[in-house]
């Protein structure tokens, strides 16, 4: 409950923005609420004034047509501002909300990121706050307009006859039974559907995911008499959930109707005593027409809105998240880094309960190859999370040209480092956008000539428009490895001090690796190079060769180094080949 | 009467928006024999939901007529026979729609379910080539959400399509009847009414549909900055991407301001002109009963229609929207059920014809494969034989077109030229499951399905003893990690194998080809999880089964392949080498580069 508070003060803070928006919608609401239930009331006055032939009042109606012409104008006015106003609130607060999301996922550690799988985050940021907008234009378009109509119908219809509202207001919370009453014993059958749906989906998911399997193997009508089962299952929850539904509808209709009765007969009483004139009891009756409507609608709205605030609450929770320590730059700018990297007595965990890297020292001199090997999950990736600064270390220091990374501005610090991964991310955009990635300012023809020495240059100039060909999101235009020799050409034309592979050919098969390979070489000539790769032949050439296992660097040395020392590189470098 | 319209006129149906906007009445004509054994449902449901909508009618009459002669006559009993008539109204038209509930619930869900099944069975018969083309993430939505969708539509349209037209004109013809002059206000009003709320409907809807579209860049913006965090961090990108973010996040809340500007005049509009209507009514109403031809009762029952009217006119234009999109669901149904496996178009059988060369031989006959769509073939002029009990090594670069080579043997696809001959005969000439059952495939993704080792086992053969799943585990190098769980082969497996490590699981699918104890098996790349030494036994344990299986073995490794009988080596779907090992050292550029880009160091490493 106290969060869900927390929750409506931030939106409120959102909200607070547009305030004069908000004064105007009530107050366009206000207006036409008040005039929407005057409206009747007039149609009353002139009812009264035409009783029968020759007796009808041309004078009066002149007027209270008139009268009522006006006022149906101003409200359609009103209602049309409230619309734009409460649109305006609505899609405008989104938009703030989205930007400030948007900007917390920039600033978010990559410790929080690497844990939360990105389509939950996705899905925070546009179907939550979609959900949100949705109850937020519902609650400021039914919920003021309702309890307005509620209170202005009663306050109405007691100023006519208090009696006949008494039978109104009696009435009328039958419905709330009747529709709460079907809501609970829907709900069950609502919830069992949605599991017999979810079995479903999963074992669609199975057999169509996996078709291959499912037709190498002639598993076809095994699958069928499976669906159909559950599918059997789902009919009969289906229909229960679908027909109980339903009846809210009818049944709060019929409630109406009786309020409607009720109305009518006891308005004709007071009418027969003279008590109520007949264009009284017709705005009685359109009033008694629509009396139980605001009430569904408010209970829908508070369904709707309750939803917002969770969706809310999930967006809100995203934007609270702790955010990544601010730049601290207290060791003053390196321009042109030396490619020197000391890493001192480093202690690491993702987890506090696992530790994993512990006491790690090495240290690099410009220009040197530094491999590092290991089983999966010895640490390291890690260890070039920790160089990137995408993680900060427990305790020891990492230092580039002898200044402690922390010390550094991440963006001075990143900007020495070219970096090449397994998972080759390009943008949505050109062939040439993409190049540009790490220096938009560069020119195309630098885009070139840095194409040129990856390689690349000869398969972009066969691609469709050349350098502006629009790469697609999953890349379906371009193989695996030309992806990768884009995203070598992206760090080529950066010129960077210290070049960080991480297995970054380990998706391409050998003989093209070979090709990319010799556009690597030349990538690290004179540059201090961090490689990881679980492909040995890859690192063999490299100056120091890291081996490690379990966060530990348990061997270091050259290749024949650690070859002739029998240990557990050359035991992982005999398996290899063994046989 | 106004406020309920104002109601109404908030629901905020205006928002959705189909996907497609052409109604296809043709395609949804297929779908509806799955209404078939519905049609008393159909007919009695809209049947029921008229006589509501008849109950309705009357109750204005009713009410005109309390008022005309109750009160006017000081009459009690008349007024309490007429108002207890209002209340049996009432509970007669809560039944009436009760039922016509239950029969639109019952014809919905029926079809809906019918549907499903007949589209699982469908799709359960496509070939691999149109499910490439089709993907299997869309035939899901098709059969889930789609479904779902088409059901709703269903529903609705059975209790409402009917009903609102229905309130309208019968509310403009009881008017006709307590008057001429006062019913032409709903001759005028209703088409200008009708006018304005599809008019607005039709221009806002394609302005949502872009709405729609800015809201995709938006979110394609958001999965690509997470999915591409680390690049965008170490080139420092991350204004540039907040710009662009914004960019498109304030075109998005641009657009939805715009179309909101247009959709938000149907309420007031709609609200003026019924309302201007009433005043009109109102008028006329005075000139008739100063004439003498209509009373008191008769003009609040009339204006008691006109709101009915514009009530009943806004649920069609929701209902029409809705339908809409259930028809556009319907059609992307019916489009897949369009689809034809290309595989059903079968050879002439060849029973009579001789098997030459015994079970097990595969022939390649100068077979060419391109798939739909593609510009290049995938695979070109191959040719070759595979006797029995040999095997066979293929191997080449990513889309060289090992793959495709073996999805033929199966028929997973069919060659575009050429012929694939299993035991003699053309693949095409057999039934699929008995061409299939002759062939065990382990394929490149390790997939294991919900319920027990044993389960997944059986899939290769149904019949299979103890005894035999025994062996598959135990020549697959499953059985010992297969042996360390609790329950051994009854342990069970989660959807995917999600609890199995990708080389168990990929042991297992090698046992489940073997249990088939298949004449020819196919390993598509799938040995490349296994380390060294297990793929070593493997290999060996393959060599001494009794059955003599015909063995292809795809890999990007040599070491794998090197002692085959025969290596096919490809490059952009051709063969450009074929022989063994040494041979091809020895002949075959490609094949020796790609020995050397894993050996480079093996001549190293022996001289050290």
């Amino acid at each position: 409950m106290k969060s869900q508070k927390e929750t409506i003060r931030k939106i409120l803070v959102y909200i607070r923005h547009y305030w004069w928006l908000i004064l105007g919608s009530l107050f366009c609401a206000a207006v036409s609420v008040v005039f929407t239930l005057y409206l009747p009331i007039l149609t009353g006055y002139a009812v009264d004034v035409m009783i029968e032939r020759g007796r009808v009042d041309f004078v009066v109606l002149k007027e209270l047509l008139i009268k009522m012409a006006v006022i149906i104008l101003i409200t359609g006015a009103a209602q049309w501002l409230m619309n734009v106003a409460n649109n305006r609130i609505t899609y405008l607060v989104v938009r703030d909300i989205r930007r400030d999301a948007f900007h917390k996922l920039q600033k978010l550690p990559l410790k929080y990121l690497d844990v939360h799988p990105s389509g939950d985050l996705v899905s925070r940021i546009i179907a939550d706050v979609d959900q949100f907008a949705d109850g937020l234009l519902m609650g400021f378009t039914q919920a003021f307009t309702g309890i307005l109509t509620i209170l202005g119908t009663l306050i109405f219809m007691l100023r006519m006859n208090v009696w006949i509202t008494l039978v109104v207001v009696l009435v009328t919370p039958l419905s709330f039974f009747v529709a709460a009453f079907i809501a609970k014993k829907t709900h069950v059958m609502f919830q069992r559907q949605s599991e017999a749906r979810g079995e479903q989906t999963g074992l669609i998911d199975e057999m169509i995911g996996n078709q291959q399997v499912v037709q190498a193997y002639g598993h076809e009508k095994k699958a069928l008499q499976r669906f159909d089962e559950v599918n059997k299952r789902l009919e009969g929850y289906s229909l229960r959930a679908t027909f109980f539904s339903s009846i809210t509808n009818p049944a709060t209709r019929f409630v109406n109707n009786l309020v409607y009765a009720g109305v009518g007969i006891s308005g004709a009483f007071f009418a027969i005593h003279g008590r109520l004139s007949v264009g009284t009891l017709s705005c009685f009756l359109s009033y008694a027409n629509q009396y139980t409507k605001p009430f569904n609608e408010i209970s829908g709205v508070i369904t709707e809105l309750q939803n917002a605030v969770t969706c809310a609450g999930r967006v809100f929770e995203l934007m609270e998240e702790q955010e990544e320590i601010e730049d601290a730059v207290t060791g003053g700018k390196i321009e042109n880094a030396t490619g020197a990297m000391e890493i001192e007595h480093v202690d690491f965990s993702y987890v506090p309960e696992k530790p994993l890297i512990q006491d790690l020292n090495l240290s690099v001199k410009p220009g040197q190859r530094v491999a590092i090997v290991g089983p999966t999950g010895c640490g390291k990736t890690t260890i070039i999370n920790l160089i990137m600064r995408f993680y900060d270390v427990n305790r020891g220091a990492i230092k580039m040209d002898g200044k402690d990374i922390r010390s550094l501005s991440r963006e001075n610090l990143r900007s020495q480092y070219g970096m090449v991964l397994q998972e080759t991310w390009l943008k949505d955009g050109t062939v040439l956008e993409n190049i540009l990635f790490g220096r938009k300012d560069a020119a195309r023809e630098e885009a070139i000539e840095a194409a040129k020495l990856s390689h690349a240059h000869s398969f972009i100039k066969r691609l469709p428009q050349g350098y502006d060909t629009i790469v697609k999101e999953n890349g379906e235009n371009l193989s695996q490895g030309q992806r990768q020799l884009l995203s070598i050409t992206r760090v080529i034309l950066c010129k960077p001090s210290i070049l960080i592979l991480d297995e970054a050919t380990s998706s391409i098969d050998t003989r093209t690796e070979m090709q990319i390979q010799s556009a690597f070489q030349k990538l690290m000539e004179g540059r201090t190079s961090f490689i990881v790769a679980h492909r040995l032949s890859t690192i063999q050439s490299a100056d120091i060769i890291l081996v490690m296992k379990d966060g530990q660097i348990i061997e270091q040395g050259s290749h024949k180094e650690l070859l002739a020392k029998k240990g557990f590189y050359a035991n992982l470098y005999m398996s290899q080949f063994a046989g | 009467m106004v406020a309920a319209i104002l109601e109404l006129l908030f629901d905020d149906c205006f928002l959705t928006v189909p996907d497609e906007k052409r109604i296809g009445n043709k395609n949804m004509k297929r779908l509806l024999v799955y209404m078939k054994g519905y049609e008393k449902e159909c007919i009695l449901g809209p049947l029921f939901k008229l006589l509501e909508a008849g109950f309705d009618l009357t109750v204005p009459v009713v009410t005109a007529a309390i008022i005309d002669y109750g009160i006017a006559n000081r009459d009690r009993d008349y007024i309490i026979r007429y108002g207890g008539m209002l209340v049996l109204l009432a509970i007669v038209g809560l039944a009436c729609s009760i039922t016509a509930q239950y029969f639109a619930a019952k014809a919905a869900v029926g079809f809906a379910a019918r549907l499903r099944h007949a589209l699982f069975a469908h799709v359960e018969s496509l070939s691999f080539a149109e499910i490439d083309q089709v993907g299997t993430s869309t035939l899901i939505t098709r059969m889930t959400s789609d479904i779902n969708q088409v059901q709703s539509g269903v529903n609705m349209a059975l209790r409402l399509f009917l009903r609102s037209p229905f309130i309208v004109f019968g509310a403009m013809v009881c008017a006709f009847f307590y008057d001429v002059k006062a019913a032409l206000v709903f001759v005028v009003v209703i088409p200008l009414l009708a006018l304005v709320i599809f008019g607005i409907m039709g221009v806002s809807m394609p302005l949502y549909k872009k709405v729609q579209g800015a809201l995709d860049k938006v979110l394609g913006s958001t999965r690509e900055n997470l999915t591409g965090v680390r690049v965008i961090r170490a080139f420092h990108r991350e204004k540039e991407e907040e710009e662009e973010f914004c960019a498109e996040n304030d075109f998005l809340a641009k657009s939805q301001l715009f179309v909101g500007k247009i959709s938000a005049l149907t309420n007031p509009v709609t609200y003026v002109m019924i309302n201007l209507a009433l005043v009109a009514l109102l008028w006329i109403g005075g000139v008739r009963i100063d004439a003498g031809t209509l009373s008191q009762g008769q003009i609040i029952a009339l204006i008691n229609y006109l709101s009915q009217i514009l009530v009943e006119l806004v649920k069609l234009a929701n209902t029409i929207v809705l339908s809409n999109k259930a028809l556009a669901c319907a059609n992307r149904i019916e489009s897949v059920m369009e689809i034809q496996s290309s595989l059903e178009i079968s050879m002439e059988r060849e029973d009579g014809l001789q098997e030459e060369g015994g079970k097990g031989q595969v022939v390649f006959d100068n077979v060419s494969m391109r798939y739909q769509g593609a510009l290049e073939p995938s695979l070109e002029g191959v040719t070759f034989t595979a006797e029995k009990g040999q095997t066979i090594g293929i191997i080449g670069g990513t889309g060289s077109g090992k793959s495709t080579l073996v999805h033929l043997i199966p028929r997973f696809y069919d060659v575009s030229e050429g012929c694939v001959k299993v035991d003699g005969k053309d693949v095409r000439s057999y039934g699929l499951e008995e061409l299939r059952s002759k062939i065990g495939i382990v394929m490149q993704k390790a997939v294991l399905f919900k319920g027990t080792i044993r389960d997944n086992l059986l899939w290769g053969n149904e019949n299979a003893s103890e005894e035999e799943l025994r062996e598959a585990l135990e020549l697959s190098q499953s059985m010992e990690f297969v042996e360390k769980k609790e329950n051994g082969i009854q342990s069970f497996v989660e959807q995917g194998g999600r609890n199995l490590s990708g080389g168990q699981r990929q042991r297992l699918t090698i046992a489940r080809a073997l249990v088939r104890k298949p004449e020819i098996l196919i390993f598509d790349d799938s040995t490349s999880a296994l380390d060294y030494a297990t793929d070593a036994k493997l290999r060996s344990g393959l060599k001494s089964l009794s059955y003599s299986p015909t063995i292809f073995m795809v890999s990007q490794r040599t070491s794998s392949i090197r002692h085959a009988d025969q290596i096919i080596v490809l490059e952009d779907g051709e063969v450009i080498g074929i022989g063994k090992h040494d041979e091809l050292l020895k002949n075959c550029q490609v094949y020796k580069e790609i020995h050397q880009s894993q050996y480079q160091d093996e001549k190293e490493r022996k001289e050290a």
